[in-house]
């Protein structure tokens, strides 16, 4: 039988045109991991329906339902319909599947859903994005992590978030304990030490992990009402220069954060290559070419930054260097 | 003696009080808590009756109301000390069944034996206490089998509800409030008695007698080596009482300064530090053995009754699920064998 397929099409439909000829993989977004359990079984179905039984958990938490044949596409886009609006990803044409593929799933580590390290909740944050930016086509990778643990391995992505909290001090409360000193030193970075019993905090050296507040044991040491972030840019992997994204915002708000990524992709539609392959040039290589100082000025159009707001005035990239 | 009164009045009413009257309460501090996005629920100044939170156990007990956190006991120079001036406000504290029983604690240690504290004294003086009732058990608490689930020690009771408060007053200065009050507005003289819990989801049997070698029981090793020593079951506590002092010299001129006496934990690092270098209890096995059998053992044999007043804010708080509770049941169990 004859296979007449569009593959870029099928591509930016979120299908992998696999080794094997004709078959793919059918890949299912799921913006900051967080999911209802009855997609599993909507995931489940169209795997022993279409494909071969076998699903693959995928670097950025999506599924990716092995062994599809490539004409049965529009059918497997009908099933997929309920899982797109149980997760509610923004689509342009009801029943055929997802709209774009270009830019990655936001993922996140589980995030203070669950975990008593994380500052925020990803997950929520990771959708707020996701509304924000897709469908999208241009190559971004975004991620987003509770604290500077840093599950997400958010700085190797064009975005990482990073939560942050400004420890709120009450002296009335403390003990001398040292159970926050104790706790800075050995898990974080030993921002914190002792004057007259009572605990002075270096602000030049504290990161806002929390770990102060969670050792705390009679509430002297609270969380911040405002939820604050650390904003990298530009981490990545692949074959040319793999780098770690550094610090542009600290102390930063969710707006300021949303409206930089959004100025960042206006910025990647002007300075992108036109004779990139298939139109896509990764956004780390677009800055590298352009220089931070021209990014800088497109990503920070309109953002007003909260006075407490750190920026970077100037960012140099290093990692390694194959090209 | 009682009254009704509809909730607007008492609203009223307590504008009233809190206008002569520091109001300590129990109230949720939204995102306080531990971690992220958590409330806590402890003591602060209250202004309506909206404030209060009636529904939850405090985190953290009434006892910060007698005995501040820090408390400065005096200021010196370098040939003179002033004392701090009490607030010119009495205070109203609310609290429940299990925390008035803990009051009686407080004041054995403060007050009755050997020379009264002259700092907690004057702070218990000029404060009135006001019941909270307990319509049904927490989780952890096991007041019923520490017997502390009902009282008649309070000031005042009240029973807040939608549309009405209910109150039961038993001291002067605030039932002459009360009267002035029923005359000119809506309160309504009736029998109120206080809401009470017969039974506890926790259930505590303690040890009738402890015999000598208690101290070496495994039991201690065992939960000894899940503490990680943080303080959380003393500072919660409403009858753990241990201070430590510091002397602050200040900064800018180290010939003036103050006292202050602070919270400590018999389970924190430094408690049994001694000059000289020594330090007594070293092991958290040793500091559990210590706060358990003062609980339920030595406090008893010298004031006559026990310290715990089955609150279980302890069990509640320990961030490594050590239960107290399962403890004492245990204990009990190895003095019948």
């Amino acid at each position: 039988m004859s296979l007449d397929i569009n593959t870029k099409k099928a591509k930016k439909n979120a299908y992998r045109i696999s080794k094997e000829r004709g078959i793919g993989a059918s890949r299912i977004r799921v913006p900051g991991g967080y999911l209802k359990a009855e997609i599993l079984g909507m995931v489940q179905e169209i795997a022993e329906t279409y494909g071969n039984g076998v699903v693959h958990l995928t670097t950025r938490q999506g599924f990716e339902i092995e062994g599809i044949r490539l004409e049965d596409m529009d059918a497997i886009n009908q099933m997929l319909q309920p899982i797109i609006e149980l997760l509610d990803i923004n689509q342009t044409e009801k029943g055929c599947g997802y709209p774009a593929s270009g830019t990655r799933n936001v993922s996140a580590c589980i995030g203070n859903n669950v975990c008593p390290f994380a500052n925020y909740n990803t997950a929520d944050f990771a959708k707020k994005i996701e509304k924000a930016i897709f469908p999208n086509d241009l190559h971004f990778k975004i991620a987003l992590t509770g604290c500077p643990n840093d599950c997400a391995k958010v700085r190797l992505h064009d975005f990482g978030i990073i939560g942050m909290t400004l420890p709120q001090y009450d002296p009335s409360r403390c003990v001398a304990c040292k159970a926050c000193i104790k706790g800075c030193k050995s898990l974080s970075v030993n921002a914190l030490r002792m004057e007259n019993y009572k605990i002075v905090r270096d602000a030049e050296k504290c990161i806002g992990c929390g770990v102060c507040i969670t050792k705390c044991p009679t509430r002297a040491f609270t969380r911040s009402q405002k939820k604050y972030y650390r904003l990298t840019l530009m981490g990545r992997t692949g074959k040319r220069n793999p780098r770690l994204g550094k610090d542009f915002l600290l102390w930063a708000d969710e707006d300021s954060i949303l409206k930089i990524i959004l100025n960042t992709y206006r910025f990647v539609k002007a300075h992108i290559d036109p004779n990139a392959p298939g139109g896509k040039e990764h956004v780390g290589y677009i800055i590298d070419r352009t220089g931070f100082e021209e990014y800088k000025k497109w990503a920070l159009e309109g953002v007003e930054l909260m006075p407490e707001t750190i920026v970077n005035r100037c960012i140099y990239w290093d990692g390694i260097h194959y090209d | 003696m009682g009254y009704q009164m509809p909730r607007t009045d008492a609203d009223r009413l307590f504008q009233r009080l809190s206008e002569h009257y520091h109001i300590l309460a129990p109230k949720v501090f939204a995102g306080e808590g531990c971690y992220s996005d958590t409330d806590v629920v402890r003591y602060g100044t209250v202004r309506s009756l909206s404030e209060i939170e009636f529904e939850k156990k405090s985190d953290y007990s009434f006892k910060e109301a007698l005995l501040p956190v820090n408390e400065t006991l005096f200021y010196f120079t370098e040939d003179q000390t002033a004392i701090p001036s009490l607030p010119e406000k009495k205070r109203l504290v609310f609290l429940r069944s299990c925390d008035l029983h803990a009051l009686k604690r407080l004041d054995a240690i403060y007050l009755e034996s050997g020379n009264e504290d002259p700092y907690y004294k004057r702070l218990q003086d000029q404060t009135r206490f006001v019941l909270m009732g307990c319509p049904k058990t927490c989780d952890t608490g096991f007041c019923v089998s520490m017997g502390t689930n009902q009282t008649d020690a309070y000031d005042l009771y009240l029973k807040v509800t939608e549309d009405a408060v209910f109150a039961d007053c038993r001291h002067p200065e605030l039932e002459a409030f009360l009267q002035d009050y029923a005359g000119t507005d809506g309160a309504v003289p009736c029998p109120v008695t206080p809401e009470y819990i017969e039974t506890n989801k926790e259930s505590v049997t303690l040890p009738s007698s402890l015999p000598e070698d208690i101290h070496a029981h495994p039991l201690w090793e065992s939960y000894g080596s899940r503490c990680i020593g943080c303080g959380r079951c003393n500072f919660v506590c409403p009858t753990c009482t241990c201070f430590t002092m510091q002397d602050i010299h200040y900064k800018d001129n180290e010939n003036v300064g103050e006292r202050r006496r602070v919270w400590a934990s018999c389970q924190v690092d430094g408690y049994t530090d001694v000059a000289g270098g020594g330090s007594f209890r070293q092991s958290q096995a040793d500091r559990l053995r210590f706060k358990v059998l003062h609980k339920i053992s030595d406090f008893q044999k010298r004031f006559g009754f026990q310290m715990c007043v089955g609150c279980g804010r302890c069990e509640a708080v320990c961030p490594e699920y050590i239960s107290y509770v399962n403890i004492l049941n245990t204990l009990a169990k190895e003095v019948a064998q």
